[in-house]
């Protein structure tokens, strides 16, 4: 008898809505690799960038990914570090969407380069000074570290498990799991924060430059932290998208509602340094540069107050708020909602740290400068959310990734 | 990266900084290392059918 | 970066560029495209994609006829000495992969193209946009590529170049003047480009802390001024003007609070000479 592909014991849908399924997320990838050949052959000024937009649309998008892809490492820090064994239920995935993040921001840093060839001079030839290099040698390296982690889930696909020097392997590599996730949660603790580090050294831009400790910028630890807040929720809100596609339960609800306790913890203290942070900046750094807080958000045909409010309060405070209270996670719709405002939240914080930066002029002679990306960038970023489905489809069906599915559906 | 590249120095920031690097390597490396060692014992002492944990 | 060199010979080359002097021709900016192979593209009315190592600025006071004053900014790369004046310029401590370095015997910013890899973190890093990036590769018709400078290299398309203050033009003084069997080189021997073609001679170059030097005692000027003073980067280019509101437009102020008030120490050189 051959052994079936699909693990044991679960109900997966037929290969045709499987292969439908693929054939579209396939559609939209095709796309943006499309897009993505056209800037590596023509080069970057297949893009809306310019001479004032050094940084654009693709640091956002790997800014916003690597901080979403924070679930990994937090979750990991949590269940093999702090010892908090049911997180194993959901760990495996939180492990996925890490390596989907981590590998999708490598690929557009990749992209985002104009020498791509010669990516490999910032490890050569690196300057241990710049926060870029810090990050490109610490995001190889936990990503490394999430293809070793997710090694064992892969190997544990019936097909693979039944030879015996594989099915050892995995076993060992679960022993000792719990020194690559403190090796991650170094890596990641570094690399989110020299990502925050990246905007926050540049002291010759008062809108994103910020004192700090020793050689770190406050942001650095501001990216860190918020990373660690908003990455469970992340990893919440796709298995709950896999349930509702799925049409089952995979996850203890408990393990969401315990995830929406740790963010909104997590949320809360991010958001009281931000806004110390926030109130610092508007009244001692940047006016010691010249700059009065509104001259950041006025004269300008986007960036308006608006933009501050909703980072701080409407997508910090207030889901923070939510997800502390107990009867806020004991409902659905605003454990939900909440964790999808705190998401939005951070990428706006992510976008402004890059974006508003270099539109906010300098010069009291130069205007403000805009950007529009090309469908060139927007297909390359979308890319990684077809490339992730993919991955996630394969991984749910062939994978035992979700230990409670089982016991949570017994009928099927 | 290395001493025999010329923008190398033996400061006190390429020190920490390759020296974090290396040990993150090392453990990573140590690692995979010992579950490739311990498989291979294991596969080599195992007695037939017996299955591993799982 | 080079640790600084305990030489005797230490210049920090700069320019003071005398706004009131200077009649917005243009004759610095085609200089510059002549003397350092910059190329131009199809469509150069889009001066954000398009490449220029100094480009003029027309600025007015914001007042209407027959009231309007319009002053003319060349602004160059300000090769700046960076917040402690010790070579850390907003660029050179951010570029990952030392692909632009500051040379401490010229205080001179330089960019190797061949190492860069068209990060952009640079440009991101300059607040005076002095860097551009190379969109698209080169073309010169034909006829024109005879007349490239053989001295300076050309860019490849990916990376990012700048003013260099004629580096080039550096090295050429100083092995004459290693010929001739001097330590010196002398302050009309290496001139940047767009000095030499400036009609109005509004721009001069020199060592800033050579007293010699012309440079020295102009930047020591009550009249001038760097652009942005207040960031700290410690530009090497210098500006002149007797116009109060022109000193306004060069930085920016907090309500009640005046160009006069804001000079600060950040000015006061490395004496290194």
């Amino acid at each position: 008898m051959t052994t079936p592909a699909i693990p044991e014991g679960v109900k997966r849908c037929s290969t045709g809505k499987f292969a439908l399924g693929l054939a579209v997320a396939g559609a939209v990838l095709l796309w943006g690799v499309y897009a993505m050949f056209l800037v590596w052959y023509k080069g970057l000024n297949q893009t809306g960038m310019d001479n004032a937009y050094g940084f654009a649309l693709w640091i956002w998008a790997d800014l916003a990914i690597i901080a979403f892809g924070g679930g990994a490492f937090f979750s990991g820090f949590l269940t093999y570090i702090i010892g908090r064994k049911e997180l194993k239920s959901i760990i495996n995935y939180a492990v996925i969407i890490g390596v989907i993040c981590y590998s999708s921001a490598l690929l557009i840093l990749g992209l985002d380069v104009g020498q791509p060839l010669r990516g490999w001079f910032i490890f050569w030839h690196a300057n241990v000074h710049s926060m870029l290099t810090e990050v490109a040698f610490c995001l190889s390296l936990y990503l490394g570290v999430l293809v070793i982690e997710f090694i064992p889930v892969v190997l544990e696909n019936p097909k693979l498990d039944r030879f015996r020097f594989i099915h050892h392997f995995s076993h060992n590599m679960h022993e000792v799991m719990a020194v690559f996730a403190a090796t991650g949660v170094f890596l990641s603790f570094f690399h989110q924060g020299s990502l925050g580090g990246v905007a926050g050294v540049l002291y010759g831009r008062p809108f994103s430059f910020r004192e700090g400790l020793l050689i770190w910028p406050w942001t650095f630890f501001l990216f860190t932290w918020s990373a660690a807040a908003v990455g469970p929720c992340v990893t919440v809100l796709i298995t709950w998208l896999t349930e509702k596609i799925a049409g089952k339960k995979l996850v203890k609800q408990e393990i969401f509602r315990m995830l929406g306790k740790i963010s909104g913890w997590m949320l809360l203290t991010y958001m009281i340094a931000k806004i110390a942070d926030t109130w610092y900046w508007a009244a001692v750094t940047a006016p010691s540069k010249g700059f009065a807080l509104m001259d950041f958000y006025t004269n300008n045909p986007i960036y308006g107050i608006w933009i501050l409010i909703a980072e701080l309060v409407v997508c910090g405070l207030v889901p923070a708020l939510i997800l502390i209270s107990r009867k806020g996670r004991e409902n659905n719709f605003l454990l939900a909602g909440a964790m999808i405002l705190a998401v939005i939240g951070i990428g706006i914080n992510r976008w402004v740290m890059i974006l508003q930066v270099m539109a906010a002029p300098l010069l009291p002679f130069q205007d403000w400068y805009m950007y529009m990306p090309t469908w060139q960038e927007i297909a390359t970023t979308i890319l990684p959310i077809a490339y992730g489905t993919i991955l996630i489809m394969l991984a749910y069906r062939y994978l035992p990734i979700f230990p409670q599915e089982k016991e949570l559906n017994p009928g099927s | 990266m290395f001493p025999f590249i010329f923008e190398w120095e033996w400061d006190i920031a390429h020190l920490v900084f390759m020296g974090a690097a290396g040990f993150a390597v090392s453990i990573i490396g140590a690692g995979i290392t010992y579950c490739i060692l311990k498989t291979i014992y294991d596969t080599a002492t195992e007695d037939g059918g017996e299955k591993g944990h799982h | 970066m080079t640790k600084q060199e305990q030489h005797t010979s230490t210049k920090r080359y700069g320019m003071v560029i005398d706004l009131d002097r200077c009649t917005g021709c243009g004759a610095c900016m085609v200089a510059c495209y002549a003397e350092n192979n910059v190329p131009f593209s199809k469509d150069e009315s889009d001066k954000m994609l398009t490449l220029n190592w100094i480009r003029v600025f027309k600025v007015d006071n914001g007042k209407p006829f027959p009231d309007t004053e319009i002053c003319y900014i060349p602004k160059p790369c300000m090769q700046c000495d960076g917040e402690h004046m010790d070579g850390h310029s907003p660029c050179v401590s951010v570029c990952p992969a030392v692909a632009t370095d500051y040379d401490h015997l010229t205080g001179i910013v330089s960019q190797i193209y061949t190492r860069c890899f068209g990060c952009r973190y640079c440009m991101a890093a300059c607040p005076y946009h002095a860097r551009k990036f190379n969109w698209w590769d080169p073309v010169w018709p034909a006829e024109m590529e005879k007349y490239l400078n053989p001295d300076v290299s050309v860019r490849m398309r990916g990376v990012v170049e700048k003013c260099s203050f004629c580096y080039h033009r550096y090295q050429k003084a100083r092995n004459k003047a290693y010929l001739e069997g001097r330590d010196e080189v002398y302050e009309d021997e290496y001139q940047p480009a767009c000095v030499e073609a400036c009609p109005t001679k509004a721009i001069t170059f020199g060592d800033l802390l050579n007293p010699e030097h012309q440079v020295y005692k102009l930047s020591k000027s009550r009249k001038a001024f760097r652009l942005l003073e207040k960031l700290n980067t410690n530009p090497k280019v210098y500006y002149m003007t007797s116009k109060k509101w022109v000193r306004r437009k060069t930085d920016n102020y907090i309500e009640n609070e005046s160009p006069g008030e804001t000079r600060n120490s950040s000015k006061t050189q490395k004496a290194s000479h």
